[in-house]
């Protein structure tokens, strides 16, 4: 007896958060699959419908709008996160005083809840007394709709040229793109902090002996910190394409009524899971979509992977 | 000496898109209405207005018409209602008014409108009661895999991560269902009970139990400790750092989320803060200055929460998300 305690004390010790897990995440992860096959109502299983909810994801033109939105949401947001994020970590790099009073402050806006920003960012973008448009006439350009504008950003940039693009090429609306903003202003700062700790794992020898070879800091830049940052790089790449596939709480919030924006251009894919199921009560669609989604994750998680392998340098 | 002026200017910009929104929020947090509504910006808290006496009271005025010496005006009061309409008056008894004033009855009166102290009360319930359930599940789990053996303990390892790995809005829908068979929708339960186990807290704590010298366990032990009096005599008290750490990610964890307690309940009764600042949001859309109050008012905790530890939260959010 004694013995067999000894051996299942560890397994008694983990039960606790084992017991939670099982039930509130690996349980529902599992039926998630088994509800999308059946016709599913809040008062529990209807009849088995086989694929029939994948078929009519097929023919749902909400979901490829939603699918697609939620593409050029990961497709702006992600490069530019990197881009502004490294740049700044770049430039704090090269600084001793007020190194960390920077870092705190571009972390603010991270451990700000999203229902509040996303309030703030809303009132920023309202056409009549926002600060958007108000610095856009304060430096003498014609006020955007921003929220309300379901044209996409490149048919307004290029329609004071003349140019009439049509409306496949437009890109995401100025409403998605006004989220885009949102959604990188928040995610620079833990990734300005997350690059600043990788630029510091650089020894100096390197850039030391590039100086010596007289190459300038451009060079030294691409040659010597764009490589070795290349596992922070992929770290960021991999949580921030992850963590924008899941954008809600911006579009929730920012566009509407009614929510989803001008035309639905900003309904992002996690909000029209929340919309079927909960709106509308549509439980084993919603949960057929949201398996589309974990698929896709998982997929684009795996490509990441194996490109890592082959491109980071370590 | 010039390329650190270019840099530092830089980051001067990047610091103030950073912070303006929220000097902002609280700039219009402070105005009236109506300024606002006239295009006041929200950063200048000067007012020109014209102001006009009645009655021994002095007004705000809005000029309806002007026609040579008289002219036309409303009287507006306090709370931007009109209290007198076209009043026909001498136009040089209307004066030009310059003041600083900041309407803190913005902050009373988004907290009359809506229940906050209740949905504050909510909130900091339920990350309590988070917190203390992290702690223990995690503390337990965590000395388990970092300091015993047994079987099945890498396959369990994986298992936990690629638990972790699954967004939230996987597995929502199917954790609503389940939630409702339980009858669990619209109580406290529903919202602390599938969250006070949290694998990520389980690694962190795991990760610091290992760096504990295994000499002073064993010492322990031959002194006739058991494992769970190591546990909480000996690698506890040792992890306060950790367990802070720990405690900061939960409460921030709690605080914002939002999508669950918005899905998993709808009684106005268990609102939580982000919740009710939601449905405010919606009831009150055209009161910008009540939301920018109701915003600023919800963020300041965390805020403050934030710069006192600054330090330590950011130096943990960056060791534990290199360390996958």
């Amino acid at each position: 007896m004694r013995k067999f305690l000894n051996k299942s004390r560890a397994w008694l010790y983990i039960l606790p958060a084992l017991f939670i897990i099982i039930l509130f995440r690996f349980i529902p992860i599992l039926g998630s699959f088994i509800i999308s096959f059946f016709e599913w109502t809040i008062t529990g299983p209807g009849k088995f419908i086989g694929i029939a909810n994948y078929q009519r994801l097929i023919n749902d033109p909400e979901f490829w709008k939603s699918l697609l939105n939620t593409f050029y949401l990961v497709i702006f947001v992600v490069p530019m996160t990197i881009v502004f994020s490294l740049f700044f970590a770049t430039l704090l790099d090269n600084i001793k005083a007020l190194k960390s009073f920077f870092r705190t402050v571009y972390f603010i806006p991270f451990v700000t809840s999203l229902v509040s920003l996303s309030i703030i960012w809303k009132i920023i973008f309202n056409q009549q007394t926002g600060l958007a448009n108000t610095f856009l006439k304060y430096i003498g350009f014609k006020p955007l709709k921003w929220l309300a504008e379901s044209k996409g950003i490149f048919i307004l940039l290029f329609e004071p040229l003349g140019i009439n693009l049509p409306n496949w090429a437009g890109g995401p609306s100025l409403a998605l793109f006004a989220i885009i903003i949102v959604t990188v202003w928040r995610s620079i700062g833990y990734n300005v902090v997350i690059y600043l700790a990788g630029l510091q794992n650089i020894s100096k020898s390197f850039y030391e002996a590039a100086e010596l070879d007289g190459a300038g800091k451009a060079k030294q830049f691409f040659n010597i910190t764009l490589p070795l940052i290349s596992p922070t790089t992929y770290y960021v790449l991999m949580m921030t394409t992850i963590t924008t596939f899941q954008v809600f709480s911006q579009v929730y919030l920012m566009t509407g009524p009614p929510i989803g924006g001008p035309d639905g251009s900003t309904k992002v894919i996690v909000y029209y899971i929340f919309e079927k199921g909960f709106e509308l009560q549509d439980l084993s669609y919603a949960s057929a979509i949201a398996l589309v989604l974990f698929a896709i994750i998982l997929c684009l998680t795996m490509l990441q992977k194996h490109f890592e392998k082959k491109h980071v340098h370590y | 000496m010039f390329k650190k002026t270019i840099i530092y200017t830089m980051l001067i910009i990047c610091g103030l898109v950073m912070v303006v929104p929220f000097v902002w929020m609280i700039g219009v947090s402070l105005r009236s209405q109506l300024e606002i509504n006239q295009g006041s910006s929200g950063f200048n808290p000067v007012v020109n207005y014209q102001s006009y006496m009645y009655d021994g009271n002095e007004y705000q005025v809005s000029i309806v018409m002007s026609k040579g010496d008289s002219t036309v005006i409303n009287l507006i009061n306090d709370k931007s209602k009109i209290v007198h309409s076209y009043l026909t008056v001498l136009t040089e008894d209307i004066k030009d008014v310059k003041k600083v004033k900041f309407h803190w009855t913005n902050y009373q009166e988004a907290f009359r409108k809506v229940p906050f102290n209740r949905y504050f009360l909510n909130t900091i319930f339920i990350a309590l009661m988070v917190l203390f359930g992290v702690l223990i599940t995690s503390a337990l789990s965590a000395y388990a895999f970092a300091r015993m053996h047994f079987f099945g303990k890498d396959f369990l390892f994986y298992f936990l991560i690629s638990m972790m790995m699954v967004p939230e809005p996987i597995f929502i829908i199917p954790s609503y269902i389940l939630l409702n068979k339980l009858g669990w929708i619209n109580t406290y339960y529903a919202l602390i009970i599938p969250w006070i186990a949290n694998i990520f807290t389980i690694f962190l704590m795991r990760q610091h139990f290992k760096t504990i010298p295994q000499d002073l366990l064993d010492a322990a032990a031959i002194d006739g400790c058991s494992p769970f009096k190591i546990l909480y005599s000996i690698i506890l008290p040792l992890s306060k750092p950790i367990i802070a750490t720990a405690s900061v990610f939960s409460i921030i964890g709690s605080w914002n989320s939002f999508m669950w307690p918005l899905v998993m309940t709808n009684s106005p009764e268990l609102r939580v803060l982000q919740v009710g600042l939601s449905y405010f949001s919606q009831e009150a859309s055209s009161q910008t200055t009540l939301l920018m109050a109701a915003s600023s008012f919800s963020i300041l905790p965390l805020i403050v929460i934030f710069l006192f530890a600054q330090k330590s939260i950011i130096e943990s959010y960056t060791s534990s998300g290199m360390k996958e």
